[in-house]
């Protein structure tokens, strides 16, 4: 019998505390659409795309209705794109971010990702050809997300593509800047990237994966900041107060995904556990860190107390879900979330502090912004600590930075909507050129032979 | 299979059976009432059977969504399975 005590839990839940799952993604292949001829290529990509994704956006409205959740994104994600195009030895990609944007508009999803290129140990002349067309694509389109995996624990860090990266990246701000920088916002460098992750920039549907597959993103910092209110106890029942929470809001991700699959004939792949904040009041992953008993996100114990949540988030929810996978932990974001944002506007929370914190979290620097005349190579040396976390930890990271254009440490940068704003915030004015111009590959770390 | 119904909103003469002929209209069959009224504020759980009803699940939302805003009530109609999801092992 349903009992009473958890019709309105659940109620409140979703009322006051912004629980809500953040997206069904749907994962498909697209290596069944290489051709020599790059226009029957993208003809190929966007017919499939459509194909599979046509009752997309009906059937998750459908369910958010039915079980009264909230479905905030309703997603695609392919195979890398340098993979397709490798067959047409075109000189540009571009075209085939024009065929997915154009395919989702078709099916009427906010995102679709997969402009991507896995690089760790060493670029095709297609990967180099992505690479390069990732400025003109994102500005060229609205919707297309990109990611480059440069560094993996098996490969190590291919330094090459840590140093293009940084031009890349500082080239997208510059053609975006209109819309302050905001193509930045849509790409994402990794390191052990995961190739069933369904959120944004960062999803491609990787090529050990089955034709088609539904991943569903579960979201809830509100509810666990709740629910820790409540709780007065040491740091253990803090643990296990988190694991509860994380637990039923899993269980929920779980059903919304049997069900996204069911209805739509295509199998479920995972749910990623992760805690994804907004810029909303109360839905903050370090207002979560603040209720632990931090006066704010980035003093000391800040590590500590996102290593905790983190661990708890997962041990919480592995349970709740038959396949769990994606990112899986906290993000910690800079512009989507209202207590990073105060926390680096009073300077409690510095970008040193965010590198550390990435350490334990599930991602890494993500939207963060940093003065526009910052120089490409800092920029690459930033992703390059970064990749060097994710190798020598055997975890994922990833930085997703926005050199906004024009702008300097004091102003901030307004997406509005879910990307926010970001105080742009000050980093090294040492010079790392001479390490990045060095090139080559940082080999895999000894941990990497596990065999 | 059930659906659970909730509704909250400013106690009002006529509220029950307004909302209870909108089930009746789509077939859905009232297993268990539970309510309190607090104040003047009032609040409703509903069990229904869904399984004989007449118009899609989503409609039959739709339609209750609809009273209740006439009512100026809050109106939450779901899928048991949510319950059970989450607050069973």
């Amino acid at each position: 019998m349903i009992s009473t005590n958890d019709v309105f839990e659940t109620l409140q839940m979703i009322r006051q505390e912004h629980l809500d799952v953040r997206t069904i993604t749907m994962g498909i292949s697209l290596l069944d659409c290489a051709s020599s001829d790059s226009k029957k290529s993208c003809d190929r990509i966007y017919d499939k795309i459509c194909r599979k994704a046509e009752k997309l956006v009906e059937t998750g409205s459908e369910i958010e209705k039915e079980f009264g959740i909230p479905i905030i994104h309703k997603r695609i994600s392919v195979t890398p794109i340098s993979l397709v195009a490798a067959a047409s030895r075109s000189h540009t990609a571009v075209p085939y971010a024009i065929a997915l944007q154009k395919a989702a508009d078709t099916c009427g999803v906010n995102f679709i990702g997969g402009f991507s290129a896995l690089v760790q140990k060493g670029f095709t002349e297609s990967d180099q050809t992505l690479i390069r067309s990732i400025p003109e694509a994102l500005s060229v389109t609205q919707n297309v997300c990109s990611s480059v995996n440069v560094a993996s624990t098996k490969a190590g860090i291919n330094m090459d593509a840590v140093a293009m990266m940084g031009g890349i990246i500082k080239e997208l701000a510059e053609r975006t800047k209109d819309e302050q920088s905001i193509g930045c916002a849509k790409i994402v460098v990794f390191a052990n990237v995961p190739e069933d992750n369904p959120f944004m920039a960062g999803a491609f549907h990787g090529v050990g994966e089955g034709d088609c597959a539904i991943n569903v993103g579960v979201s809830g910092p509100g509810v666990v900041k709740i629910a820790l209110e409540k709780c007065g106890g040491d740091l253990t029942a803090v643990a296990d107060t988190i694991k509860k929470t994380a637990f039923k809001i899993t269980r929920m991700g779980q059903l919304v995904a049997s069900e996204a699959s069911k209805r739509l004939n295509v199998p479920f792949g995972i749910v990623d556990l992760s805690l994804a904040p907004t810029p909303a009041i109360g839905d903050s992953v370090a207002h979560i860190l603040e209720e632990m008993g931090l006066e704010k996100c980035g003093t000391h114990g800040t590590t500590a107390a996102l290593a905790l949540l983190n661990d708890a988030v997962k041990k919480g929810g592995v349970m709740a879900s038959s396949h769990v996978g994606g990112l899986s932990g906290a993000f910690i974001p800079v512009s989507e979330d209202a207590g990073m944002i105060d926390a680096v506007r009073c300077n409690a929370l510095t970008l040193s502090k965010l590198e550390a914190m990435t350490a334990v979290c599930s991602v890494g620097l993500d939207m963060i912004a940093v003065p526009g005349d910052v120089s490409a190579s800092t920029i690459s040396a930033i992703i390059a600590d970064e990749m060097a976390i994710g190798v020598v930890n055997s975890k994922t990271t990833a930085v997703r930075l926005i050199p906004a254009y024009g702008k300097t440490v004091g102003d901030s940068v307004e997406f509005g909507g879910l990307l926010g704003s970001a105080p742009v915030m000050p980093v090294s004015n040492f010079s790392s050129e001479k390490f990045i111009g060095r090139g080559g590959r940082i080999p895999a770390p000894i941990q990497s032979l596990k065999n | 299979m059930k659906a659970v119904i909730t509704v909250i909103g400013k106690d009002s003469v006529g509220l029950i059976s307004n909302m209870s002929a909108v089930c009746a209209e789509c077939h859905v069959n009232i297993v268990d009432i539970t309510q309190k009224v607090i104040e003047d504020l009032f609040v409703m759980m509903m069990i229904t059977e869904i399984d004989g009803m007449n118009v899609k699940f989503t409609e039959f939302v739709d339609r209750m969504n609809k009273k209740g805003k006439e009512m100026g009530l809050e109106v939450h109609t779901m899928h048991e399975d949510i319950f059970n999801a989450m607050h069973k092992i």
